[in-house]
């Protein structure tokens, strides 16, 4: 490594003052990757770009790798620090699917203190008690514990007058609602895409549009309400369609996908690989490269990675039984690179959808290079070959579709409001 | 029964001239996607000798099985298909055991892998497995020493119902080039249809899926079939008529509306019989619900219901099966 870090910061961190030098800064503002200096004061960015090098402050020298905001990951299913750090991720938004879902201040304000100081996790409150979709959970306490926005959970509400009196309730309070885009009349018990893959292997499955029929009401809704929607993973061509039309409109609506669906269709269940299980299901190859374009044209405002690690006992079962979800957050950064080294995006903007993105929508002042923002930065390689090994992971669990893939990218270093790990 | 001829036009299915274990080379038998045709041919052809063996009087025992301990590990409820498999197992045999769902430790909590791992140290040398999950018996295959056959999992396969309705019908029609057999009922949750349509088509037949539109599978044509929403339009020239189990719980308004109206739309009456070929072969893999999809006088048909011969088939194809799969085992020449 060429990077050179301060072996010890004996002031108080409040009184610290670093500039980063040679570094090549990945603002998610910016339209290039540029040179340039960072300087933190404290746990905060005071500046960054063509600034001068205050006498005072201590220098690092990144050592020519990527500077960029840490990444943001909107939509966990886990609060699992080694795999966060392993892949650049400084701050996660909970989803409020816990043991005992987030529907409650208590939990909410457990659940903030659960990565710090070296991790930040900001909850989802779920939107309903328990999350079953009926009654309004307590948002505004919850947002006073520390809930960064309200979330439906694994589920989409079914009763569309619950959702319509969640929207609104939210938007009074200025939070963002996070929904699962999945009309579970037609999704119901499926585990598959309706496709050939699904017909071939004899799983239960649901046609694509249950995606955009949810999305198309909850937009309706939106409008109706004026709140602010996000739909966490969009998967389809037809719900790209809709969220398009949705923004051109003027609607506060933004969407994410992660990238499973991005790199993967549903033939990679062959075999009932159940690592390749997802909520929503692996789509085909259409409604897949309908992602990676809707990410190129800015449909797509976020890249997560919807971590949700899953040991044997969740995943060694039949492909029916098993748990959905994947382990993500050590394959985001390397996949996502993909867009650039492919030309569907540039780097500051993948660092928009990873970072600046998800940090608008939760309101946290983070993921950014702006004055005033938190001093959580990557040192990224870019280039860097390794492969992905589902034995080796640093997460809980090594439930990963990308199992002996060969990547490019990691974070090398990490530094967390000024200080690094 | 006619004699057996493989028609000429059918050779280039035939494949390469193979001996031993080069002629089947599969260490279990849990799909038949996983079959060449040739494959599949020399299972039928090796079914033969068994079908005749056990029309052949009272003592039908073959012993080549000895010493070798069978399980038959049913996590789904079965009658015939455990029986016949118990059956195959006793007249080669081998030591059979029984483990059915309701009495195992599955109930209480135990993982299918576990499950495995116990078959397996318990040394058994084929394991039959029927499971409610679609691909399950794969994954328990995986975890095992020996061989296993899928005896049905979920909406998947049930490989040796395929064979045996493929042995029925080469010893009635002689063969399967130019044969129209049409598939009808639920192809949706069928493993029995998946497992046919893949089959027959390998086999070189003309195949039709006849299902409603709520109980037909999307993109039904790569496994082979033609699909049909009207009975009518499907059975029109059919040389085989196959028809297919309709679960209780699909009839109560969820999938059909009635049993009734599914009988009168897509019931195998004497009537609807008619517009198929008048030589047309009756099948069923059973059980039967009478009066729904098949009415009693064609199911009962002398000349034209092959339903209790697809049953005798049935014993011949499972005990082809589970000597194929232990010759490596057994040491048998060319075969380990």
């Amino acid at each position: 490594m060429v990077l050179s870090i301060p072996t010890n910061n004996k002031e108080s961190p409040a009184m610290s003052k670093l500039a980063i030098i040679n570094g090549k800064l990945a603002d998610p503002t910016g339209k290039d990757v540029g040179g340039g200096v960072i300087l933190i004061e404290g746990d905060r960015i005071v500046a960054a770009g063509d600034v001068a090098v205050p006498a005072d402050a201590e220098t690092i020298d990144a050592g020519g790798l990527v500077v960029a905001p840490g990444l943001i990951d909107l939509g966990v299913f886990a609060t699992d620090k080694p795999a966060f750090h392993f892949g650049g991720i400084t701050r996660a938004a909970l989803l409020p699917d816990q043991s005992s879902p987030l529907d409650d201040a208590g939990l909410i304000r457990q659940a903030t203190r659960a990565g710090k100081p070296d991790f930040w996790v900001h909850p989802i409150a779920a939107a309903t008690r328990g999350l079953k979709g009926a009654e309004l959970a307590e948002i505004g306490m919850m947002q006073a514990a520390g809930a960064r926005a309200v979330g439906t959970g694994r589920q989409w509400i079914a009763d569309s007058g619950v959702m319509m009196r969640v929207l609104s309730y939210a938007s009074g309070l200025g939070l963002t609602v996070i929904t699962h885009a999945e009309d579970s009349g037609l999704a119901g018990k499926a585990v598959a895409t309706s496709g050939e893959t699904a017909t071939r292997l004899g799983l239960s499955h649901a046609p694509a549009c249950a995606e955009a029929m949810a999305i198309a009401r909850d937009i309706m809704l939106a409008r109706e309400t004026g709140a602010a929607l996000h739909f966490r993973l969009v998967t389809t061509k037809a719900g790209f369609d809709l969220i398009r039309a949705a923004k051109a409109e003027g609607l506060k609506v933004t969407c994410g996908v992660s990238p499973a669906y991005l790199f993967l269709s549903d033939n990679a269940v062959t075999d009932f690989r159940t690592f390749a299980r997802l909520s929503p299901p692996l789509r085909s190859e259409d409604d897949r490269k309908a992602s990676i374009a809707a990410v190129a044209d800015g449909t797509v405002d976020v890249i997560t990675s919807s971590h949700d690690p899953r040991g044997p006992e969740d995943k060694r079962l039949p492909f029916a039984d098993a748990a959905p979800g994947m382990a993500g957050a050590e394959t985001l950064l390397a996949l996502s690179l993909n867009l650039v080294r492919e030309g569907h995006v540039s780097l500051n903007r993948l660092m928009t959808l990873l970072s600046a993105n998800p940090a608008k929508i939760l309101g946290v002042n983070a993921g950014s290079f702006a004055p005033g923002s938190a001093a959580d930065l990557i040192f990224i390689d870019p280039d860097t070959p390794w492969i992905v090994d589902s034995t080796k992971m640093a997460a809980q669990a090594g439930n990963t579709p990308f199992d002996r893939m060969p990547v490019q990218g990691r974070a090398r270093k990490i530094m967390k409001g000024g200080t690094f790990l | 029964m006619p004699d057996i001829t493989v028609p000429s036009a059918q050779s280039d299915l035939k494949g390469p001239d193979l001996t031993g274990r080069a002629l089947f080379p599969h260490r279990h038998l849990l799909s038949i996607a996983d079959l060449k045709p040739w494959e599949i041919r020399f299972l039928l052809d090796e079914a033969e000798h068994w079908a005749k063996s056990n029309r052949g009087g009272a003592r039908k025992h073959d012993d080549r099985l000895a010493g070798m301990t069978q399980i038959n590990a049913f996590f789904e409820n079965s009658t015939r298909t455990l029986l016949s498999f118990e059956i195959a197992g006793k007249r080669l045999g081998a030591d059979v055991v029984n483990m059915a769902a309701a009495t195992s430790s599955v109930k209480k909590g135990e993982t299918l892998i576990d499950t495995a791992m116990t078959l397996n140290a318990m040394a058994a040398d084929v394991i039959v497995i029927r499971h409610a999950s679609s691909g399950a018996v794969a994954l328990i295959a995986d975890k095992v020493d020996c061989p296993v056959l899928n005896a049905g999992d979920g909406w998947h396969q049930h490989p040796t119902q395929a064979l045996l309705d493929a042995l029925t019908i080469r010893r009635r029609k002689g063969g399967f080039e130019g044969l129209i057999v049409a598939i009808c009922g639920d192809v949706l949750h069928s493993r029995v249809a998946r497992s046919n349509m893949l089959c027959l088509a390998a086999l070189g037949a003309q195949v039709r899926a006849v299902a409603p539109p709520t109980l037909m599978p999307p993109e039904v044509e790569m496994l082979g079939a033609t699909p049909y929403h009207r009975m009518d339009e499907g059975l029109e020239g059919a040389d085989v008529v196959m028809m297919l189990r309709l679960q209780n719980e699909r009839m109560d308004g969820a999938f059909i509306p009635s049993a009734r109206e599914y009988h009168m739309l897509y019931g195998l009456t004497p009537e609807r019989l008619a517009i198929a070929r008048p030589d047309a072969l009756v099948m069923h893999p059973g059980p039967m619900n009478r009066g729904v999809e098949i009415s009693s006088v064609v199911a009962d048909h002398p000349e034209r219901s092959a339903i209790t011969e697809q049953v005798e088939m049935g014993v011949a194809i499972r005990m082809a099966c589970l000597d194929v799969l232990t010759r490596g085992a057994r040491g048998v020449e060319g075969w380990s």
